[in-house]
């Protein structure tokens, strides 16, 4: 058995290793390559120099990156406070109830986030569908809310909220009634249960979620675009105007580089640390 | 421990408000999708059906169909033939690098997508690929993929080797232990890992907007015209897409219930 375990588990794996080799760690390759190419080449026959590394720091790219991260850190902070009781009541509370949710979530995944977004352009803007009707109404309106940080915030905690809330279920899941209700007999209150039993032991989800939800919004661009109006330009925003008007795919390039490796080092450092098989529900 | 009613009811009611607030912006795109006026403003003041027929005559518009829905057929089909052997190496077979290959399909997960489908755009450019609606197809894939190796490998996780122990000891060989008894117990997983990967491909639009070269799908033709130079058909394709997903969703949940009272009853006679 072992032995044809081994066999098989190799050749069932190579076709999606075979993808992800070729359409995947290839291109990262290319594009660390493309980023020491001198400045405005569309090929990698030159000598290398680390000119689009120096342009990061000189011209304030390191602004839209800082940007960024802070509106990606303070959505997932977001996500976190409202995603927990919701988690909590899915994998606690609701019953039946907690299928419906699950399906009108996933629902909501498989529209564009483009039209989502656009749809709440149309929701708040001045003349929209709240604003037009309170102003018909009572004669008050409100000026538009669109166009400024706050509003992209609001858009990446309104797109990323699956990515958060589903890990998180699945982690409160994992803890085990009997250890709540012992603490409780024990006379632990709400807060001591919450801090020293969900919290530790909700870990993997909390960690799963608010990784992904990081990641994800660090590297958003519909977000801004739609919904911020450009008020501020994310570092996803700088890589593909350097790609586009910009025509410098080196820049590009090492923009791309440095937020590959904040990413893709966070990545890594999370996804070593979780164990698939326990979270997924392996049986042996 | 149970929480008390008052937190139950409130918990009940914020899941509600949560689906609410997640469905808020279709409900304007879908009123702002049948607003006869031109430039938009709430509250409508008449109603037409006119930039639906608009649409359905509009060339460019059954071009995005029609590319949309190959990108989104081939993807679904090669997702589900390699999700089916992913899960297999994810969750069933004891191999050596099990754990490492679990960690490679996330990592495409956990990343930003325009980023990926920068890469690959430099990437096809290097070796002498010129981008078209295929190329989607790779990006869309190198996401696709994992996501749905992964719906399949929950299946995969719960089923019981001694099946498989049992054909091989009786005497089956590798091909006739997949074909009758992993792939039908598995199907319920690949069946879902091919819906998502058709929707999943079908709305995405960071891996298309830098894939498709001269070619356009529906998200991005969306996206160009949302970002600058809007037109009223915006909310009317919008709601098009929409739509299509969910009749979609619709089929697949009904054709599950047939097949299970089918089921039923067959047993019932028996």
């Amino acid at each position: 058995m072992e032995r044809i375990d081994r066999k098989l588990g190799l050749l069932s794996a190579l076709p999606l290793a075979a993808i992800l080799a070729l359409s995947f760690l290839a291109p990262l390759v290319v594009v660390a390559l493309f980023s020491i190419m001198p400045p405005k080449v569309f090929d990698l026959a030159h000598m290398p120099n680390f000119a689009a590394y120096s342009v990061f720091f000189d011209q304030g790219y390191y602004k839209s990156l800082l940007w960024s991260l802070g509106m990606a850190l303070i959505s997932t902070l977001i996500l976190f406070v409202i995603c927990w009781p919701l988690a909590y009541g899915m994998a606690k509370v609701f019953g039946r109830f907690s299928l419906i949710l699950t399906i009108a979530v996933v629902m909501s995944l498989f529209v564009s986030e483009n039209i989502r977004l656009f749809g709440w352009v149309l929701t708040l803007m001045k003349g929209g569908l709240i604003e037009g009707h309170l102003r018909a109404w009572t004669g008050v309106g409100y000026d538009s809310p669109l166009y400024n940080t706050g509003i992209i915030i609001f858009g990446l905690v309104y797109v990323y909220l699956p990515f958060m809330l589903f890990p998180l279920a699945q982690g409160i899941s994992m803890v085990p009634d009997d250890t709540r209700q012992a603490a409780a007999d024990l006379g632990a209150t709400r807060w001591q249960i919450l801090r020293q039993i969900d919290l530790p032991l909700a870990a993997p989800g909390i960690m799963v979620g608010s990784l992904l939800s990081f990641v994800l919004a660090a590297g958003a661009l519909a977000e801004s675009k739609i919904l911020g109006g450009q008020a501020v330009i994310v570092i996803a925003d700088d890589i593909e105007t350097a790609f586009t008007f910009g025509q410098n795919w080196p820049l590009g390039a090492a923009l791309s580089v440095i937020l590959i490796i904040i990413i893709g080092g966070l990545a890594i450092l999370g996804v070593n640390r979780i164990d698939l098989d326990a979270i997924m529900g392996r049986k042996r | 421990m149970n929480p008390s009613r008052s937190t139950r009811i409130a918990l009940y009611v914020y899941g509600i408000a949560t689906i609410f607030f997640l469905y808020v912006p279709l409900l304007s795109v879908g009123f702002a999708s049948v607003s006869k006026a031109r430039y938009l403003s709430f509250p409508i003041k008449r109603y037409s059906t006119k930039w639906y027929g608009d649409a359905l005559q509009s060339e460019t518009v059954r071009d995005l169909l029609v590319t949309s829905l190959k990108v989104a057929v081939i993807v679904t089909v090669i997702s589900m033939v390699v999700a089916f052997f992913g899960a297999l190496a994810f969750a069933r077979y004891n191999w050596r690098y099990r754990t490492l290959f679990q960690k490679l399909i996330l990592l495409p997960i956990f990343f930003p997508q325009t980023v990926l489908g920068l890469a690959l755009l430099m990437w096809f450019n290097s070796v002498g690929i010129i981008p078209t609606w295929k190329t989607a197809i790779v990006a869309h894939l190198v996401w696709i993929a994992p996501i749905a190796t992964l719906i399949v490998a929950i299946r995969a996780y719960s089923f019981d080797p001694a099946l498989e122990e049992a054909a091989r000891d009786m005497g089956a060989s590798t091909m006739t232990i997949l074909r009758e008894i992993t792939l039908p117990l598995l199907m319920p997983g690949i069946i879902s890992a091919g819906l998502f990967a058709f929707l999943l491909s079908w709305g995405n639009f960071p891996l298309s907007l830098f894939t498709t070269g001269a070619d356009s799908t529906l998200p991005e033709w969306l996206y160009a015209k949302m970002v600058s130079g809007y037109s009223p058909l915006v909310p009317t394709l919008g709601v098009m897409s929409v739509v299509g997903s969910f009749l979609l969703i619709l089929l697949a949940f009904s054709l599950n219930w047939l097949i299970r009272s089918v089921r039923e009853s067959r047993s019932a006679e028996n």
